[in-house]
């Protein structure tokens, strides 16, 4: 049965990801001119973008150009960037580790503070903390992340100077000193997420509330502490599994901004520099990457939502 | 429920009123810009540099001497500007399509939403990117950009409540007397599925303000001498080491007016959905 479901899954996912890559790939036909004249410049000679256009493919069909560029990303082959001659896939992928870290402490953050407090606020509903409670989840969603991560980096970093203003430490290397680089730049990434989380795990306790097995549970002398922790957090914390799998993406695309103000080194900055050098060949095996592993994510938070809760039919 | 109990539910929740009225507030000082600003918002004035707020400027001025609250002010017209654009684009071509897919069904609804679900997987601002860098970088074009970004969203929200209305009786009775598929569409399905499609769009036009800005933040939206928030927010990052409280007047303009986007939506959402009675 859960086979069967997975395999379903699976076809659902294959040709996303074509469809989502051959997107990525179009890319390219948006820019004004086209590669050979981006590499070039305005001055060069038609005899010159000829002879890079044969090149580069350029004068093949899109579908046969997309064709072949799918079949060598398939094998691990992005091409080279349009101006350093670096290899894609290696830019890419020594990117993309610091960035994954970064997302992944940022959404740690998220999710034990917007569950705590979502927790902490069902249990004394009315009081100051349940008004924090709140106010922190309509304020995260409205504070854009840059204008949080300047405030952060002015108040922590400039003024206070307890914590590094920019770069990254792995924390592989320096566990002590990869929370010291990361934490700044994992909460103004992660604010959004906190909030969205308090939001749902609190509108997902106040639903379990109200069912009759838990209005069963209260007549029989249970507290609301021990209906929280024994029936209210199991309940509650699968639409956050869901919210989870959803915010890896949109961290991931708010890198963009965030690495970009604390000088992280990660794919963000890279899709921002190859943006700016219009460095398309670069841009497209960022773009891919990403929404590969945001498609592989979803994917696996389907996977584990359908694992936690029972009463998803595999069918 | 008439339009009239609509707008009595919406301004019986005092968060969602303040929230309107700001909205109608910014919308008016956008248009006024030119008469209510104190000062021209590009004039320079080179005595007073990075000024802290006083009775003459009354948000202080920037590292040029220009008045940081006319240029707000201004500000506002790019931020208003970005919202409509943003939300136009989808409503024209994102939902049309969507309710066509959601009524025809079959292989066309299949396809359709697969090349949806592509683009959604593809993060918002990193979409919004790609397409300002390919179109050329200006103000304008970042506004297409994260209106042709929201397009799909809209276009799957269309879809999914035409599916639900497509299956309720009163369609099946038109459908059974013999209305056409377009009279159909037009008389039952858009009426039916608009109140959550105003909601998502209060909600997308303080998320578009957000994307503008992030895009002029980093360079790929205002040019100078356009004055949006987002550029603002920009020009005061450059200084940051220096003055870092120039961030301060446009961040909280942003904060405030995304605010207001959001509780106004949530607010719509109650007002204009007859089976949430509590207002």
């Amino acid at each position: 049965m859960f086979l069967r479901f997975l395999t379903k899954r699976l076809f659902y996912v294959i040709p996303m990801l074509f469809i989502t890559t051959f997107i990525v790939f179009s890319f390219i036909l948006l820019i004004p001119g086209d590669p050979a004249l981006a590499i070039l410049g305005e001055n060069a000679s038609d005899e010159n973008l000829a002879q890079l256009r044969a090149q580069l493919g350029l004068d093949q069909s899109l579908f046969i150009q997309y064709w072949n560029w799918l079949t060598s990303a398939l094998v691990g082959d992005l091409g080279e960037s349009f101006f350093t001659g670096e290899s894609v896939q290696e830019a890419v992928f020594s990117r993309m580790g610091i960035t994954f870290q970064l997302v992944t402490t940022a959404i740690v953050i998220a999710f034990v503070f917007g569950t705590t407090l979502a927790i902490v606020s069902m249990m004394k509903p009315g009081s100051w903390i349940d008004e924090f409670a709140r106010l922190v989840s309509t304020m995260g969603t409205a504070i854009p992340n840059f204008l949080l991560a300047m405030l952060l980096l002015a108040v922590f970093s400039l003024s206070l100077g307890w914590l590094p203003a920019t770069g990254f430490i792995s924390l592989f290397e320096d566990p002590i000193g990869f929370l010291r680089s990361v934490l700044l730049p994992s909460i103004a990434l992660g604010a959004v997420g906190m909030a969205q989380i308090t939001r749902h795990m609190r509108s997902a306790l106040i639903e379990v509330f109200e069912t009759d097995y838990i209005r069963t549970a209260f007549s029989k002398g249970l507290s609301i502490r021990q209906t929280i922790f024994h029936h209210g957090i199991r309940n509650a914390i699968l639409p956050v599994v869901t919210t989870v799998g959803i915010l890896y993406g949109n961290l991931m695309g708010a890198t963009v901004v965030v690495e970009t103000i604390f000088s992280i080194p990660g794919i963000g900055q890279l899709a921002v520099d190859s943006i700016m050098q219009r460095d398309f060949a670069m841009l497209q095996g960022v773009v891919l990457v990403m929404v590969v592993i945001i498609i592989v994510i979803n994917f696996a938070t389907d996977i584990i939502y359908s694992l936690l809760d029972p009463r998803i039919k595999y069918e | 429920m008439t339009g009239k109990e609509m707008l009595r539910r919406f301004m019986r929740q005092r968060a969602a009123f303040i929230s309107g009225i700001f909205v109608v507030l910014l919308i008016v000082v956008a248009l006024l810009a030119p008469w209510l600003a104190p000062y021209p918002p590009d004039l320079p004035n080179y005595d007073r540099v990075m000024a802290v707020p006083s009775l003459a400027h009354w948000l202080g001025t920037d590292e040029l001497g220009r008045d940081v609250l006319s240029r707000l002010m201004y500000g506002a017209q790019a931020a208003i500007q970005a919202a409509l654009i943003a939300i136009i684009i989808p409503l024209v071509i994102g939902v049309p399509l969507g309710i066509l897919s959601g009524y025809l069904g079959g292989v066309f609804d299949e396809v359709f939403m697969r090349i949806v679900d592509g683009i959604l997987a593809i993060p918002a601002i990193l979409l919004a990117l790609g397409i300002t860098a390919a179109l050329g970088v200006n103000l304008w074009n970042a506004m297409i950009a994260i209106g042709i970004v929201f397009t799909p969203q809209f276009a799957r929200l269309a879809r999914s409540q035409t599916l639900q209305i497509r299956s309720e009786a009163y369609v099946y009775a038109a459908k059974v007397s013999g209305a056409g598929a377009f009279w159909t569409m037009g008389k039952h399905i858009i009426p039916n599925i608009s109140p959550p499609i105003i909601v998502q769009s209060s909600f997308n036009m303080s998320f578009a303000i957000l994307v503008e800005a992030s895009l002029s933040f980093l360079g790929l939206g205002a040019q100078s001498p356009q004055i949006s928030w987002g550029g603002m927010i920009q020009q005061a990052y450059s200084l940051m080491y220096m003055n870092p409280w120039l961030i301060l007047a446009p961040g909280v303009a942003i904060m405030l007016t995304m605010l207001a986007g959001n509780i106004m939506g949530d607010g719509l959402r109650v007002a204009l959905d007859p089976k949430l009675k509590k207002v």
